[in-house]
């Protein structure tokens, strides 16, 4: 860990998710997220969090923004967007293995991957776009035995700490973490950049690391450890539309008969 | 002290008032579905609450309540809750522990499995049991996939989603139990200050509510908000809103509905001015009855509407008020 004088190294964790634009589809055999049936994007999340580390970078020379990501092959194609946003190189973990994998070993995987980049700041999203589960950033605090600052809806990186106000359920809170820590913000955090041609083409030249899930020395067929297994899937019929009429000014007087009819009056 | 051999510990969340959270009720109804609940409530010890909120979970079906104090609650974010938990699981020795999918909850049960090397099964909408063990139902992608899935060996530590479930525990006596914890001492992020969310009116909890009543960006300006309100009180519903209706500041966060927002699945849901951009539909489809109300007669809502009507929100909105109101008296 570096002391406080000297800059920050930002893990950002970024994801490739099915674009939300378009349908999107569970594989019926495995229950895994069908990548060929939709367009891969850089998760709409891992965007914010970037502009969030990179602005931070803009105005304290030295800071290192790393995006790191646990994915397949084609994820590359998510850090190559990263880098041209503004991060200074990549690390991909990816590994055949992997694929499928439950949140414990995403968890392990990627605890595995900070401790090798030895970041400061780990930032996420606080929610990834497909899976929806919200608690990647925690599983990674528990993991690394760092404060957990999540679900922030405003942030702030200063001298040794990161802090903010987290949306929690009954209220807002001011939360403060001593680095190193852990922490991932909502879509409150504005949208990235737009990245130039200039910086599209810079990015070419950064570095991507790609690493094995052996490289972080992390058992993926580890016998004795539990995982959550998927035992089905169905696909549910798509909801049609029902009547539709125009407002010939007793609009408001339809819908409530609709009600009335429907016993929802 | 002896906990039953098909105990399900249930982690349940306490109000800033100290009261159960309206989620209990579906927490409890799911362990009594699986076996017998125990429920874990983990306080700060100047709050008071404590025996009532036990008796609460007595009367949703938990068959001991375990009150854990901590200091740090209030103080810390999320270490001292997985403390608590993973005490009350190792006195509990419970097959399976229930959590709620909130913000909190969630964290807490994943630091928990993390901690505990468990498996993790997330947003469920369900939980039974058969022959193998207990397998967990979630709903992907606003509904259009079902899923199922179950811990491969160990206990499993699943978080339900708010709402989903409708079974309901047996009214039981009061048993509780102070549970003592020993601090993991873990580094924890400080909550220095804490502001509770004003609850402005009466109305239902949207993850909740039996009728929903949303509105979007094109409401143009806050001080049109009156017009949903009276609608939403007509119908006893609770308030949605877009996304783009937050970003613009016509309604907090966590009015959100969608993707990135709450989901959703009342009995009636009411589009006002909403275009149903996919992010929002994902997060209200698998509502019952959808009614729409948009000017634009090819907006996607209009796909997924049981009942919809092309024309202007600020014509339409008080007339339905008011045939409402004339029906209800
Ligand atoms: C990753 C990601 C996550 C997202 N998450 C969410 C989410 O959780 N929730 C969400 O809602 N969105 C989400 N979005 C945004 C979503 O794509 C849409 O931008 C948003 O839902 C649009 O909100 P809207 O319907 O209010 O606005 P618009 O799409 O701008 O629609 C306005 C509608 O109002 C109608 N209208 C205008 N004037 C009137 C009038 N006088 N009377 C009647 N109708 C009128 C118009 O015809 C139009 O259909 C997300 C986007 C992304 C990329
Ligand atoms: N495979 C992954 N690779 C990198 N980051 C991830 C991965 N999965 C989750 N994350 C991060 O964790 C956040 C929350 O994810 P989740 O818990 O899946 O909702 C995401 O917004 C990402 O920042």
């Amino acid at each position: 860990m570096s002391s406080l004088s000297e800059p920050l190294r930002i893990a950002v964790l970024v994801k490739e998710v099915p674009d939300t634009y378009g349908e999107r589809h569970l594989d019926l055999e495995t229950g895994l997220v069908d990548r060929a049936a939709s367009d891969a994007v850089l998760d709409e999340i891992g965007g914010r969090a970037l502009e969030a580390a990179v602005s931070h970078a803009e105005a304290n020379a030295g800071t290192e923004v790393v995006a790191l990501t646990v994915g397949p092959e084609s994820a590359a194609e998510a850090l190559r967007e990263a880098l041209a946003i503004g991060a200074d190189r990549a690390v991909h973990v990816t590994d055949p293995q992997l694929g499928g994998a439950d949140l414990g070993l995403t968890a392990e995987v990627l605890a595995a991957a900070v401790e090798r980049l030895d970041a400061d700041l780990v930032l996420a999203g606080n929610q990834s776009t497909d899976g929806l589960g919200g608690v990647i950033p925690a599983m990674l605090a528990e993991l690394l035995g760092r404060p957990q600052a999540t679900n922030l809806d405003a942030i702030g990186i200063g001298a040794g700490e990161v802090c903010g106000t987290r949306a929690s359920d009954h209220g807002t809170m001011v939360v403060r973490a001593s680095l190193p820590a852990v922490a991932s913000i909502t879509d409150r955090l504005p949208d990235p950049r737009f990245p130039s041609f200039k910086s599209t083409s810079a990015a070419k030249k950064k570095p991507i690391e790609t690493l094995a899930a052996a490289d972080l020395g992390v058992a993926v067929e580890d016998p004795a450890a539990p995982r959550s297994i998927l035992i089905s899937v169905a696909a549910r019929p798509p909801r049609a539309g029902g009547m539709k009429i125009d407002d010939e000014g007793d609009g408001g007087t339809r819908i409530a008969e609709f009600l009335a009819q429907n016993r929802l009056v | 002290m002896n906990y039953p051999d098909d105990a399900v510990l249930v982690l349940l969340d306490l109000t800033p008032a100290g009261e159960l959270h309206s989620g209990a009720a579906g927490l409890l109804g799911a362990a009594a579905a699986l076996g017998s609940p125990v429920a874990l409530v983990v306080t700060d010890p100047a709050s008071g609450g404590r025996a009532a909120a036990a008796d609460a979970a007595a009367g949703l079906g938990a068959v001991r309540t375990l009150v854990a104090e901590s200091a740090d609650m209030g103080r810390a974010l999320t270490v001292p809750a997985v403390d608590a938990l993973a005490a009350a699981a190792k006195l509990v020795g419970p097959e399976v522990v229930l959590v709620s999918h909130s913000i909190e909850g969630r964290e807490v049960a994943a630091r928990f499995a993390a901690r505990a090397k468990a498996a993790l099964a997330l947003d469920a909408v369900g939980v039974t049991r058969d022959e193998e063990g207990v397998v967990v139902r979630h709903s992907a992608f606003g509904g259009a996939y079902e899923t199922e899935s179950a811990a491969s060996f160990g206990t499993l530590v699943a978080t339900i989603r708010p709402g989903a479930i409708e079974e309901r525990g047996e009214d039981r006596p009061a048993a509780a139990e102070t549970l003592t914890v020993e601090p993991s001492g873990l580094p924890a992020t400080t909550i220095a200050s804490f502001e509770g969310r004003a609850e402005t009116s009466s109305r239902p909890a949207l993850r909740e509510a039996g009728t929903v009543v949303s509105f979007g960006v094109a409401l143009g300006s806050p001080d049109k908000l009156a017009l949903i309100e009276e609608l939403a009180d007509s119908l006893d519903a609770a308030l949605g809103a877009s996304r783009a209706a937050v970003d613009e500041g016509y309604a907090p966060q966590s009015w959100q509905v969608g993707q990135t927002g709450v989901s959703v699945s009342p009995d009636l849901y009411l589009a006002v001015g909403i275009s149903g951009a996919i992010q929002h539909r994902v997060g209200m489809q698998t509502a019952k009855t959808i009614v729409a109300i948009n000017k634009d007669p090819e907006a996607p809502i209009f796909d997924i509407a049981d009942f919809g009507v092309v024309g202007d929100q600020f014509a339409i909105v008080p007339q339905l008020t008011e045939a409402i109101r004339a029906k209800k008296a």
